[in-house]
C-alpha cells in the first residue's frame, strides 16, 4: 500500500482503520461549514475544527472547535486537515497544519500567491507533510472518505485512478467513467494553480503501485509542462496499466490565462500539442471530449487483455 | 498581469538596470516632444501585451522628421495577434556589439525559479541557443551564482560585471514584485562593455496582486472584465460569436476546444466559478450582452452541488428583464436537472442532454 492510503484509509490493524480523522480549518466560514457538513455526509469522519479565537465552541453541536491546529491534532490525533480559509490567510493556517505534523494537507483555496505556496512546500518537504494544492477540489476514495469540495453524484468506488487539474472536468469525466462501468479507486485534484504541492508526477507515484489498480486517467490543461514530465515518468517507470489523457485548452489563445492561474501558454510553453505529442509517446491515447475517456479506456483495456 | 516593455523599463529604472533613454506616448502630439528631445535617430516601438512585434512591423527606425510623421501614425495603426497599441515608446537608437538573452523564470515543474542566460540573444526563446540555466530557490541569486552566469556566458571585464550586477537587480525585482517571469532580450553590450536592456518583458503573479497596491496602475481592465471580477469570474474576451459560458475553468476551456472542433467561433471564456447562483449566472448574461459580437449564448454547466433549478431561474429572469435576447444553447448537468428542463420548456432556452448536442445546435443557431 502507498502513503497515501495508508493516511487515508489505514491499514487493518489501525484502530481507526477505514474512519482516519479529518480538521477542517475554517470550518465557521460561510464556504468551510458549508462542505464540513457535505463531508461529514459523505461519511467522512470530520472529527475537529479550527477558527482562532472560537476555540470551545462546536460546529452543528459536536465538532469541537480549536484555536490551532496543534491543539486540534493533540487532542484528536488526526493527520489529515483540509483548508477552507480566503487567500490571504491561507500561509499561516498551512504553516499552523505542517507544525502541527499534519501529514496530509488539502489546500482549497484559489489565488494563493505563488511565494506563498513556494514557501509552503519547502516547509513540507522538511516535515514530510503531503500538499495537495492549492485550487484543488481535492482527494476523495470514493465510497470510503472524501476531503475536498466535490459533488459526491460522479463518483463510484472502483479501480481506476484519476489525476486532475481541474476541478469540474475531474467531475465530469468521473461521472463519464462511473457510467461507463470504471468506478475509481482514487481521485485526486493536483489543482490548477502554477505551483503545486502534489504534482502529476507526485500523485502518480502515489498511486503506480496499488495493487489491484487496473488503469489511469490523467486530466490535464494547457500551462506548465506537468503533463509532458509525467509522461516520461510513466515511459521511465514501465508503467503497463491502461492510461488515458485528456487535455483541456487546445484552442484557448496563446499567453492569456483561462481561468486558472497555471492556465496559460507562454511561447511553446505549456501548449497542448507538446502535452499531446509527450503523451503519444508514451503511447497514451488523449481524448478529444470528455466523454471520449471511457471509450478510449475500454480500448486500452481490450487490448492488454 | 503581464506589463508592457514601457512598464517593465520604468521598474528596471527604478530598479537602476541600465537603459537608453526613452519616451513613451499615446498620441503622435506628444510623440513629437519626445522626438525633439531624444534627437534621431531613433527607434518607434508599438506597446502591445503579445511578442512577435519587429515581425509585424511593430518596431521601425526612425532617422528624421519625416519618416517620424509617416511611421509614427504606421505603427499606432497596427494590430498585433488581436492586440491594439496601447502606447508607442521612442527609445534612442544605439550602436551595439553584441546581444545577450538573460530571464529569470519561474519553472513550474521544478517548483524553483530559473536563471535563463545566453550568450546568443535577440531571439525568441525557444530558438536561443547555448542556455545557461541555474536553478535559484524563490529568486535569491548569490554573487558566486552570478559570477558564475557571466563566466559561462564568456564575459569578462565590464561586461563581466555590468551582468552580475545586472542579475542582483532582476533578483531583487523578482522576489519584491513578486514576479514569474522577467526577461531582457535582447541585453546588450555596448561598444564600451557595459551592458544595456533593450527589451523587457515582465509576468507578475495575479494571486499576489493585492499585496502590491504600486503595481495597481499598470493593471489594464476593460469595463466589462472590472465587472467580472468583481463577482468572482474569470473572463477572457475572443473574437467569435458565441458567448461560451460554464462552472469552472477546465470544464470551460474544454467547451471551447469542442465548440472550435465543431466549427463554431467562441466570443468568450466565462467561467462563473465552481459554485454557480441565480445571481452570479444573471451577472454573467448581462456581461455577454454588452458584447456586440454575441449572436448566441452556450452554456455547460455541471452542476454538483449546484442546484440546475437556480440557473433555469437565471436565465428566465434574463429573459423576463430584458436582459438578453439572444437564443441560449445549453447543457445542464446536476441536481434536479429535470425540474429545470420542466421549468424552461415553453422559454427560448434550449437544454440538451449532452454538451455535443448544445455546441451542434448552437453553431447551427447562429448560422440562422
Amino acid at each position: 500500500m502507498t502513503e497515501i492510503f495508508d493516511i487515508l484509509k489505514g491499514r487493518p490493524e489501525d484502530s481507526d482503520y477505514k474512519n482516519k480523522g479529518v480538521i477542517v480549518q475554517g470550518i465557521t466560514g460561510k464556504y468551510g461549514s458549508l462542505h464540513a457538513k457535505y463531508m461529514m455526509a459523505y461519511g467522512t469522519n470530520v472529527v475537529a475544527g479550527v477558527t482562532p479565537g472560537k476555540g470551545g465552541q462546536k460546529f452543528e453541536d459536536k465538532v469541537p472547535i480549536f484555536n490551532s491546529v496543534k491543539e486540534a491534532a493533540e487532542a484528536t490525533g488526526a493527520k489529515i486537515s483540509i483548508i477552507y480559509v480566503p487567500a490571504k490567510f491561507f500561509l499561516d493556517a498551512a504553516k499552523d497544519a505542517v507544525d502541527a505534523g499534519i501529514k496530509l494537507l488539502v489546500a482549497i483555496p484559489e489565488h494563493v500567491p505563488i511565494r506563498d505556496t513556494l514557501e509552503l512546500i519547502e516547509m513540507a518537504k522538511q516535515k514530510g507533510t503531503i500538499i495537495i494544492g492549492p485550487n484543488t477540489p481535492g482527494v476523495m476514495i470514493p465510497d470510503l472518505i472524501k476531503v475536498g469540495i466535490m459533488p459526491p453524484m460522479p463518483f463510484k468506488e472502483g479501480k481506476i485512478a484519476v489525476l486532475s487539474k481541474s476541478g469540474t472536468l475531474l467531475y465530469e469525466i468521473s461521472d463519464a467513467l462511473s457510467q461507463a462501468g470504471f468506478g475509481q479507486s482514487i481521485t485526486i485534484g493536483v489543482g490548477g494553480d502554477p505551483i503545486n504541492g502534489t504534482r502529476l508526477i507526485d500523485a502518480f507515484d502515489m498511486i503506480k503501485d496499488i495493487p489491484d489498480l487496473e488503469g489511469l486517467v490523467v486530466v490535464g490543461e494547457i500551462g506548465g509542462d506537468s503533463e509532458e514530465i509525467l509522461a516520461q515518468r510513466i515511459i521511465d517507470s514501465g508503467f503497463k496499466k491502461p492510461t488515458v489523457a485528456y487535455i483541456a485548452g487546445r484552442s484557448a489563445p496563446k499567453e492569456k490565462r483561462m481561468g486558472h492561474a497555471g492556465a496559460i501558454v507562454m511561447g511553446t510553453y505549456g501548449s497542448a500539442e507538446s502535452k499531446v505529442s509527450m503523451f503519444n509517446k508514451a503511447n497514451i491515447p488523449v481524448a478529444k471530449r470528455p466523454a471520449e475517456v471511457p471509450v478510449l479506456l475500454a480500448g486500452k483495456m481490450g487490448q492488454s487483455d | 498581469m503581464r506589463l508592457l516593455e514601457f512598464q517593465a523599463k520604468e521598474l528596471f529604472r527604478e530598479y537602476g538596470i541600465n537603459l537608453l533613454p526613452s519616451k513613451s506616448s499615446t498620441t503622435i502630439e506628444e510623440g513629437r516632444i519626445h522626438a525633439k528631445e531624444l534627437g534621431y535617430p531613433f527607434v518607434i516601438k508599438i506597446q502591445v501585451p503579445v511578442g512577435g512585434r519587429g515581425k509585424a512591423g511593430g518596431i521601425q527606425k526612425c532617422q528624421n522628421d519625416d519618416e517620424f510623421e509617416l511611421k509614427y501614425p504606421q505603427v499606432m495603426g497596427l494590430t498585433i495577434k488581436g492586440e491594439k497599441a496601447r502606447a508607442i515608446l521612442l527609445e534612442k537608437m544605439a550602436d551595439i556589439k553584441k546581444e545577450l538573452y538573460l530571464s529569470i523564470f519561474l519553472n513550474r515543474s521544478k517548483r524553483c525559479y530559473t536563471i535563463i542566460a545566453s550568450s546568443d540573444g535577440g531571439v525568441e526563446i525557444e530558438s536561443v541557443k547555448n542556455q545557461i540555466i541555474k536553478e535559484i530557490g524563490m529568486g535569491d541569486i548569490s554573487d558566486d551564482i552570478a559570477k558564475e552566469v557571466a563566466k559561462e556566458m564568456g564575459l569578462d571585464g565590464k561586461s563581466a560585471d555590468d551582468l552580475v550586477d545586472t542579475l542582483k537587480k532582476l533578483s531583487k525585482l523578482t522576489i519584491e514584485k513578486e514576479a514569474e517571469l522577467i526577461e531582457i532580450n535582447p541585453l546588450a553590450i555596448m561598444q564600451d562593455g557595459s551592458l544595456m536592456a533593450l527589451d523587457g518583458k515582465f509576468v507578475t503573479d495575479d494571486s499576489s496582486n493585492f499585496r502590491h497596491p504600486e503595481m495597481e496602475k499598470y493593471q489594464e481592465k476593460s469595463e466589462i472584465e472590472e465587472r467580472a471580477e468583481k463577482s468572482g469570474f474569470s473572463l477572457v474576451e475572443l473574437d467569435g460569436n458565441i458567448a461560451v459560458v460554464g462552472n469552472g475553468a477546465g470544464l470551460v476551456m474544454s467547451t471551447l476546444d469542442m465548440l472550435s472542433d465543431n466549427g463554431g467561433k467562441p466570443a468568450c471564456f466565462l467561467d462563473v466559478g465552481g459554485g454557480a447562483t441565480t445571481e452570479s449566472v444573471y451577472e454573467a448574461l448581462t456581461l455577454i450582452s454588452k458584447m456586440k459580437r454575441v449572436k448566441g449564448i452556450l452554456v455547460n454547466l455541471y452542476g454538483g452541488i449546484v442546484k440546475t433549478t437556480v440557473v433555469a431561474e437565471a436565465f428566465l429572469k434574463a429573459y423576463a428583464d430584458g436582459v438578453i435576447d439572444l437564443p441560449v444553447f445549453s447543457r445542464l448537468k446536476g441536481t434536479a436537472a429535470k425540474k429545470a428542463k420542466e421549468m424552461l420548456k415553453d422559454s427560448r432556452i434550449n437544454i440538451y442532454d449532452s454538451v455535443e448536442e448544445a455546441i451542434n445546435a448552437a453553431v447551427m443557431g447562429v448560422k440562422n
